[in-house]
């Protein structure tokens, strides 16, 4: 228990003190940074609950070794929008039905910003395949798939505004 | 999705697409589920479990675990100070096994540290001897009485017959089958996690936990602590998931111990692996059946046997099994039965409630026999399913008349005419992924046959067999502010959604506030059984509707007018004349009104010995279609649609049925063809994400629905619960589709076993050994 690094999360850095080196980045958000998104639900990079962005990438943090994240900058869903003012995703999926316990959904909302953000108009297999790795136990996918499509017009309804 | 409106919202009430109030939280990941909760100087628990299916246990010693720095307790069967053992119906599951272990999991001590590192270590310290003792495993055996006891009270759980009408009668045509089913998990994903706080002095307790009921937890923790109810507080945790999982006891009494003996708050966490073995899951069972029907495809007679296995310790299996029997009917006529069902022990992990509760496995095996007899009659398999639809007033094989509303016949029509998918097998595009195997790239479009199945199910509605089932609710009306107090578990079904659209139905208020979700009012009941918008709905109901009458007292005084002349109209209140108009705010300003009331549906009776008498509560009915493309040479499935039409009596929140029915939907095509849980020699051997396998986004396909909407007049607010249909006729649909595929490609499936393996798709196990 003698590791001490630093991860920049969410444009902070924090410190973490004290650490056992063997802690993944999952563990570490949560139980020494406080940021309780990130969800662990099979801790074996099965289910996508744990879904963060790190220098960029959709990961699984239940995998990362948190050691191994210093230096690279860290996106969980508490840096995507501040509370109460929720980004399209996030409205989306509240809107349409996308949230049943909600357990899957902070990996999912990571999940779908990430793949707006690379294919900003994708086909309804293209979000299949790309949310693949997120395993929801409620909802059966249809209102989370519909909420992906929403936003994907959405924003190209206001990219058009915007150029006109 | 199809012919369905979720519609633009004005005000939300019922029939509106309301919001889930939880929601912004649960996106922006505010929202505290159990495994949340912690806090500094939080300590970690963890338990111990037996590596045997069974065995005697000859020493225990903890010492080891003691001497490890950062370990603070370790505790046994030793350490109870209350009741020993713990269950839903039967008490015959020890907190801690103390002499024999007898199943795989089975829990031996467990010890409290200050990281969940510690904890790792401080189990692997304690030293267990064990005698390695010969499992139980074939439920057959214990049927046939030539198993040994592995429990003081026996192996038989429960055997139950059904005699009705006349057992000498026969068909014209006869077909019969024996089908299995497998191991399911229900697999929430927010795994079991619970938050203990001991109060000063040791005099009580508070446990955060996520359940389904609350109030049974509570009877029973307070048992095993040896505590009065009211010594132990049960705060409902965010709850991710639950599908009968979590309505038996698994870490709380456990984690509430470790608090106590502590005087510090503790909480406990099971991993995935652990999350297998720490609760109960769906019975495997092995189900004969034989249907007799005259030339035209009419049923006369049923005879089935049903063996469920019910692993080590009792949970719900009796109730269980009462649902399979009493539904081996289906949603159809039938005059004369004879059924015999045994639920038994044995040395497998424990089964108890998923979602469908028996009936998932009946209607596997009743379906696949209606498609039996339409193929014997040269019918197809709506005309046969139509012609011997049941209705209103019919008797069912328990004596039992259906009284309630039984639209299946519509649901059956309406299931047929929802459109099919208008792409051709591998899609316009040609993409692979649309092809079974999908990534995999295994499948050849040419060899791909697509299939088309249909199922219909009934399932009864709330609780069975003389039990008293209540819901309790508070409404606080003051200053035009709503207040609602329930026990009801919230666990993700969306009740916090409708219970503020029942209030603002009823009182015409907009601001419904919800009050903690706790012991602090009375019992819920569970979240269970299709049960919490009729029962909670109906309490919440109830409570809102003595809040209004004493505020139309209270107006009536006021203004003097009759108060059986008003009615709430959106958020005024008006009088019969329309001389009177004013808003519930103003009504209400400076007034509070509180009443607590409990809703209790019609009380049921058991089960004579020849399985007659009115068991059940009500029911509903359910069609589903299913569209798949099967390449039968690999054994690959790929799914391709699901339509269903379903009997909700009326749609409260049509956004939530959807959301119902498609989650439903996702966990039946896990049944059918990619989910169970695998035990070899009594040991589990896919406790994983990685082997159990879960429907995904490319597995689920499109769902085309139609809600069959139909007021049903014994529902307090006209809907019958909707959560477990979805679940029950999709699966044999879906095998149904496969069979249909594999006759296309020439070949003769039997398919009598759910999952559907690749290797029960080729046949290759029935093909002679060279
Ligand atoms: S918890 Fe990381 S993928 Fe499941
Ligand atoms: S909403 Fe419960 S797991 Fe997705």
């Amino acid at each position: 228990m003698s590791e001490h690094y630093t991860l920049h999360v969410n444009g902070v850095e924090r410190a973490v003190q004290d650490a056992w080196v063997g802690e993944n980045l999952l563990y570490v958000l949560r139980e020494r940074l406080g940021l309780m998104a990130a969800k662990g639900a099979c801790e074996q990079g099965e289910c996508g609950s744990c879904s963060v962005l790190v220098g960029g990438n959709l990961v699984c943090s239940c995998l990362v070794l948190a050691a191994s994240a210093v230096g690279e900058p860290i996106v969980t869903v508490e840096g995507l929008a501040p509370p109460g003012a929720p980004s399209d995703v996030q409205q989306a999926f509240v809107d349409c039905g996308a949230v049943q316990c909600g357990f899957c959904t902070p990996g999912l909302i990571i999940a779908a910003h990430d793949l707006l953000d690379r294919t900003p108009e994708p086909t309804e297999m293209q979000i299949r395949e790309e949310l693949s790795g997120n395993v929801c136990r409620c909802t059966g996918y249809g209102r989370i798939i519909e909420a992906v499509q929403q936003v994907a017009v959405a924003r190209r309804t206001a990219d058009a505004g915007a150029a006109s | 999705m199809s012919a369905v409106d979720t519609g633009t919202r004005t005000r939300d009430v019922l029939g509106a697409s309301a919001l889930r109030p939880d929601g912004i939280a649960k996106v922006q990941g505010t929202f505290q589920f159990s495994s949340d909760l912690g806090g500094d100087g939080v300590l970690w628990g963890a338990t111990l479990r037996s590596p045997h299916p069974h065995a005697r246990i000859i020493r225990i010693d903890v010492s080891p675990a003691w001497k490890i720095a950062g370990v603070e307790s370790v505790i046994t069967a030793d350490d109870v100070p209350g009741q020993m053992t713990y269950g839903l119906i039967d008490q015959d599951q020890p907190v801690f096994a103390s002499d024999v272990v007898r199943f795989v999991g089975e829990p031996i001590a467990a010890v409290a540290a200050d990281h969940p590192e510690t904890c790792r270590r401080a189990l692997a310290a304690i030293v267990v001897e064990y005698e390695v003792l010969e499992p139980v495993l074939d439920p057959e055996a214990v049927v046939a009485g030539t198993a040994p006891a592995i429990h003081p009270n026996g192996n038989v759980l429960r055997h139950q017959r059904i005699l009705h009408g006349d057992p000498s009668v026969t068909g014209d045509i006869v077909v019969e089958a024996t089908y299995d089913i497998g191991m399911q998990d229900q697999a929430f994903l927010g795994l079991e996690a619970a938050l203990a706080i001991p109060d000063p002095g040791g005099g009580g307790v508070e446990l955060h936990i996520a359940t389904q009921w609350l109030h049974e937890d509570r009877k029973q923790i307070a048992d095993c602590l040896g505590m009065a109810p009211e010594q132990v507080r049960l705060v409902l945790a965010g709850v991710g998931g639950a599908f009968g999982a979590r309505e038996d006891i698994s870490l709380q009494v456990h984690t509430c111990l470790l608090a106590l003996r502590l005087g510090r708050p503790v909480r406990m966490h099971y991993s995935r692996a652990e999350s297998f073995l720490g609760h109960v899951h769906r019975h495997p069972a092995t189900i004969w059946m034989r249907h007799h029907a005259t030339a035209a495809g009419e049923i006369v007679k049923v005879e089935a046997r049903f063996v469920f296995d019910g692993g080590a310790y009792a949970s719900t299996s009796s109730a269980v099994l009462l649902n399979a029997i009493t539904h081996t009917q289906g949603p159809y006529r039938c005059p004369n039965a004879v059924v015999d069902g045994w639920a038994v022990r044995t040395n497998h992990l424990p089964c108890g409630a998923m979602r469908g509760f028996g009936v998932v496995q009946a209607c596997f095996a009743h379906e696949s026999q209606l498609d039996k007899l339409a193929e014997a009659c040269g019918l197809d398999p709506v005309e046969i399913r139509v012609r011997n639809v049941m209705h209103t007033g019919d008797r069912m094989i328990t004596g039992q008349v259906m009284q309630n509303v039984a639209p299946i016949e519509r649901c059956l029509r309406e299931t047929a005419a929802l459109p099919f998918p208008d792409e051709p097998v591998g899609g316009h595009d040609g993409d692979v992924m649309r092809l079974p195997g999908g990534a995999g790239r295994t499948a050849d479009v040419g060899h791909v046959y697509r299939g088309i199945g249909y199922a219909a199910a009934m399932k009864n509605l709330m609780y069975s067999e003389g039990f008293d089932d209540y819901s309790t609710a508070r409404c606080r009306l003051a200053d035009g502010v709503v207040t609602l107090k329930f026990a009801t578990a919230e666990v993700g079904q969306g009740f916090v959604t409708l219970a503020p659209q029942i209030a603002r139905d009823v009182l015409g208020v907009d601001e419904v506030v919800l009050d903690r979700i706790d012991t602090g009012v009375g019992s819920a009941g569970s979240s269970s059984a299709s049960r919490q918008t009729w029962m909670s709905g109906g309490a919440v109901n109830a409570a809102c509707i003595a809040v209004r009458d004493r505020l139309f007292e209270h107006v009536a005084a006021r203004h003097g007018v009759e108060a059986a002349s008003l009615r709430i109209d959106g958020i005024e209140i008006v009088d019969e004349s329309g001389a009177l108009r004013l808003s519930v705010a103003d009504a209400s300003a400076g007034v509070e009104f509180d009443e607590t009331r409990e809703y209790h549906h019609p009380p049921t009776e058991d089960l004579d010995e020849n399985g007659q008498g009115n068991c059940h509560t009500a029911f509903a009915f359910v069609a589903h279609r299913a569209v798949v493309d099967v390449d039968p040479d690999l054994g690959l499935v790929k799914v391709v649609q699901v339509a269903t039409a379903q009997d909700v009596g009326r749609v409260l929140n049509p956004l939530s049925v959807v959301g119902q029915v498609e989650g439903g939907i996702a966990q039946g095509l896990g049944l059918a063809v990619m989910e169970e849980i695998v035990q070899i020699d009594g040991r589990i051997r896919n406790a994983s994400f990685t082997d159990y396998l879960l429907p995904t986004m490319l597995d689920m396909p499109p769902v085309v629905m139609s809600f069959v909407e139909e007021p049903e007049p014994l529902a307090p607010l006209g809907a019958k619960g909707v959560g477990e249909p979805p679940t029950i006729s999709s699966t044999p649909a879906i095998v149904a589709a496969i069979r249909d595929a594999l006759r296309q490609a020439g070949r003769e499936p039997r398919l009598d076993r759910v999952p559907v393996r690749p290797i029960d798709i080729i046949g290759v196990h029935e093909r002679p050994r060279t």
